[in-house]
């Protein structure tokens, strides 16, 4: 792993320790990037009452359009945003997201 | 889902519920609850309701309301047009081509079908719809219209030479390079016949489907004439009220402005009626900025801007009427609404005590104005924005994606319409869903928190509301020491300000419960029950703002947006004002020494001299959301007492955009000593005081630990000391 990696490897795992709150300034221009994803089939939460399960689901085309279920479901917010975090990279740097 | 035919009550009154059933149910049923804690979380404290005795409690017939929803012009009575020929023209600006359907602009359809239009294709490209009872025609130019720009439109028909003539100029604009579209066709019709009747702007009433067809865009100087013209007669043409024609009609938006009438000035006194807010005081095709205010040259703003979801009233038939009896108490009441099926919906109803009959010294604000303010919102999942300000995934509930197949709901002053133009009217004669118990922590969800930490601590309490406080003033507020406000109270007229301003002068006692407060200016018109406008300007956190030129009110003429832009910031009526929001997560605040003054100390009783407020909660934090703070310059008081800082917020808290004189890197949590919530007392000279949270998360931590917390002890210690008659001095 060259040293890009290893350092964007601990972004990830800055993350994934908390997905909320204060990040580093390194991890904060990741997510604004991750963030500002075009909205067209951007990744949403749906939870359809207070303790049901978060469904993973993508805007459609236009606000008009419905939204498509991914069919992946988290129990937890946290779960979710790793998740999507995960998928994220992916689409940002064209690799999956590999921690030691 | 439903909605009452107001928000506030008092005994006596006899509010009306309309409902309508959406999941095919036979009937529904009906009961009156007390609202006491929406919050049903795992987290918070729960649903709370109290179940009220009533005769209108029971089972109904269920039936299914539609919405109408898109404005329009509604002329009940235009004059017969007789002859051969007419010839119909406007000045319009298409705001939404993309839509792909076809757009009418100026109708006239009797119900035998028989009719003609001044229409656009779902192309863009402009003509006319003719049906002579037998045969239906359309006619087009051979160019598209560009969205957000001017033409004059001009159509004719010749049915004894069965000839039809279009002209599409381009109106303004130095530089474009658009050429006038003519166009001139024989067709094989007869001209319609058509009696004196309904003729509609922006729309065509289709004798089986209704109100169809709708506009998006603005028009000016829509006019139908006898007679056509010919093709020499177009060169010099550039005004609708030009056409040397025998007038039939022809509509000058610029008269009566601030009101929903719409003036016929060409002699026939047809004159019509806006149908569902389109929004006026907009420019028209001559406006260079000459003038940013209306009123003082309206012949500049004679144009009317349509949207196909615009909604002023769902104008449901009424299925209960609820005479609210003498011996209620105040309170936040609801109708539930259930279905065999499963369906639930809460419409909430605020009661107030009978006129001059208080049940209590301390009053609840509850904050209807700006309940209206975010009605049907839907820019959390349309706005791209709201990602990356949020600083979390977005997350709908069933509600969010109810709204969003329902546009027919409205949208709130959050929302762009369909054509991307800024919505700023927002109806209550609607079902508005985000005003409801059981949904996210924000506004009315919210503001039951503090209902339900006044409950829990035994103290009474009247409701007033926003909407009533605008109507009867300072009287409203004479009867009570203390008010209280809830956790989001936005949105105000300038009626309101000057009720709660004169009430402090009396010695009154405010306690600002939340963040980002008296913010947004507001008006009403008393042609609009029920609606408010807000025009937002050149400053704010906003997601839109109003073209240029467009910053004045539609309903009062004065100049809108924020309060602080019209010299009357919050923090010279609370102390503190909205500096910077996040979303991500919510903190703490610490004391300062001034917490130690001993004008503070009755605020600060059983409070460790370095415990954290407010380090819990069901947001996580008392400090979140948005924050306020002082500002001298602004008008905070110079004996004001900041209490207490927040403190940790995260990159995601950013300052607020008035803040900035200038786009700069240092501009959030971790950076910029702005973003911070300031806990702020102070006594004003007739003996009153003010106690602001300056937090819109500060009501969700009251329940932390059974309501047994130092964000609870504060706000009680507060309470209790605003309700003693002793009053307040001021420092020397």
């Amino acid at each position: 792993m060259d040293k890009l990696c290893q350092d964007v490897a601990c972004l990830a795992q800055e993350f994934r320790a908390q997905p909320y709150g204060r990040h580093s300034a390194e991890l904060q221009r990741v997510l604004n990037r991750m963030r500002s994803e075009p909205f067209a089939g951007r990744h949403v939460l749906v939870q359809e009452h207070k303790g049901a399960p978060y469904r993973l689901a993508r805007l459609g085309p236009t606000p008009i359009d419905p939204i498509s279920y991914t069919g992946d479901t988290f129990v937890t917010l946290a779960e979710a945003e790793w998740a999507v975090f995960n998928l994220r990279w992916r689409s940002l740097f064209g690799r999956d997201l590999v921690i030691e | 889902m439903g909605y009452w035919d107001r928000f506030s009550a008092r005994p006596g009154d006899a509010p009306e519920l309309k409902v309508s059933v959406e999941d095919g149910s036979s009937d529904f049923r009906i009961e009156l609850v007390r609202l006491i804690c929406g919050d049903d979380g795992p987290n918070g404290p729960g649903f709370k309701a109290e179940s009220i005795t009533s005769e209108v409690n029971g089972v109904r017939p269920g039936h299914r309301q539609a919405i109408q929803a898109g404005s329009y012009v509604h002329i009940p009575n235009l004059q017969a047009i007789r002859g051969d020929a007419i010839t119909l023209a406007a000045l319009v600006m298409p705001t939404w081509i993309g839509k792909r359907t076809i757009q009418c602009i100026l109708s006239r359809q009797h119900r035998s079908s028989e009719g003609v239009a001044l229409m656009m294709d779902a192309s863009g490209h402009g003509g006319i719809w003719l049906h002579d009872g037998e045969r239906e025609v359309l006619v087009t130019c051979g160019a598209a219209m560009r969205e957000g720009s001017w033409y004059l439109l001009v159509a004719s028909f010749d049915a004894s030479l069965r000839k039809v003539l279009i002209l599409q100029r381009p109106i303004g604009g130095a530089h474009r390079i658009e050429r006038d579209a003519i166009e001139e066709q024989s067709i094989d019709l007869h001209m319609p016949s058509l009696p004196a009747g309904v003729a509609l702007i922006a729309a065509r009433h289709d004798p089986f489907d209704g109100v169809v067809a709708h506009f998006d865009g603005r028009i000016e100087a829509p006019a139908f004439y006898g007679g056509a013209l010919e093709i020499g007669q177009l060169s010099s043409l550039m005004h609708p009220f030009d056409i040397a024609l025998q007038a039939i009609g022809g509509w000058d938006f610029s008269r009566h402005i601030g009101s929903a009438d719409v003036a016929d000035v060409s002699g026939n006194d047809s004159h019509g009626r806006c149908i569902n807010l389109p929004a006026r005081a907009v420019s028209g095709h001559a406006w260079r900025g000459q003038t940013t205010d209306w009123r003082t040259r309206p012949d500049l703003y004679g144009a009317i801007h349509f949207h196909c979801d615009d909604l002023g009233d769902c104008a449901w038939k009424t299925d209960v009427t609820w005479r609210v009896p003498s011996e209620l108490r105040s309170g936040i009441y609801a109708a539930r609404l259930t279905t065999d099926q499963g369906a639930e919906d809460f419409v909430p109803l605020f009661v107030l005590p009978a006129k001059g009959k208080n049940g209590a010294s301390l009053a609840f604000l509850a904050s209807t104005f700006t309940y209206l303010a975010y009605a049907n919102s839907h820019h959390g999942y349309e706005d791209p924005l709201s990602e990356p300000a949020y600083g979390a995934l977005l997350v709908l509930d069933r509600t969010d994606l109810f709204l969003k197949e329902r546009r027919d709901l409205g949208v709130s002053l959050y929302d762009r319409h369909r054509d991307g133009s800024g919505s700023c009217y927002s109806s209550a004669r609607r079902p508005i869903l985000n005003m409801r118990p059981k949904r996210r922590i924000w506004n009315f969800n919210a503001d039951l928190h503090i209902i339900d930490w006044l409950e829990e601590n035994g103290i009474d309490y009247d409701i007033v509301t926003d909407d009533v406080l605008h109507e009867e003033g300072v009287d409203l507020l004479s009867p009570y020491r203390c008010m209280m406000t809830g956790s989001h109270p936005e949105y105000h007229t300038t009626h309101m300000l000057d009720a709660i301003e004169a009430w402090l002068g009396t010695g009154g006692r405010l306690i600002y419960m939340g963040g980002n407060g008296f913010y947004w200016k507001v008006a009403t018109h008393d042609a609009h029950p029920g609606v408010i406008e807000v025009r937002r300007g050149e400053t704010g956190t906003r997601c839109f703002e109003m073209p240029a030129g467009e910053r004045h009110n539609q309903f009062d003429g004065e100049f809108g947006g924020l309060w602080r832009s019209n010299g009357r910031a919050p923090q010279g009526l609370v102390g503190v004002g909205f500096v910077a929001e996040g979303f991500d997560s919510c903190h703490w605040y610490e004391r300062t020494s001034a917490s130690f003054d001993p004008r503070a100390a009755f605020i600060f009783a059983e409070i460790g001299e370095q415990e954290r407020i407010g380090d819990f909660g069901v947001l996580g934090g008392a400090a979140g959301l948005e924050l306020d703070a002082t500002d001298a310059t602004l008008g905070t008081p110079a004996h004001a007492l900041v209490l207490a800082r927040s403190t940790g917020h995260s990159n995601v808290y950013l300052v607020t955009v008035e803040e900035m004189i200038s786009t700069h890197p240092s501009v959030d949590g971790l950076d910029n000593p702005l973003v911070r919530a300031e806990l702020v007392f102070f006594e004003t000279p007739s003996g009153g005081a003010v106690f602001a949270a300056g937090s819109i998360a500060w009501a969700a931590s009251l329940c932390h630990r059974q309501y047994s917390n130092n964000v609870a002890q504060i706000t009680r210690n507060v309470v209790c000391r605003f309700l003693e008659p002793a009053p307040f001095a001021t420092p020397k």
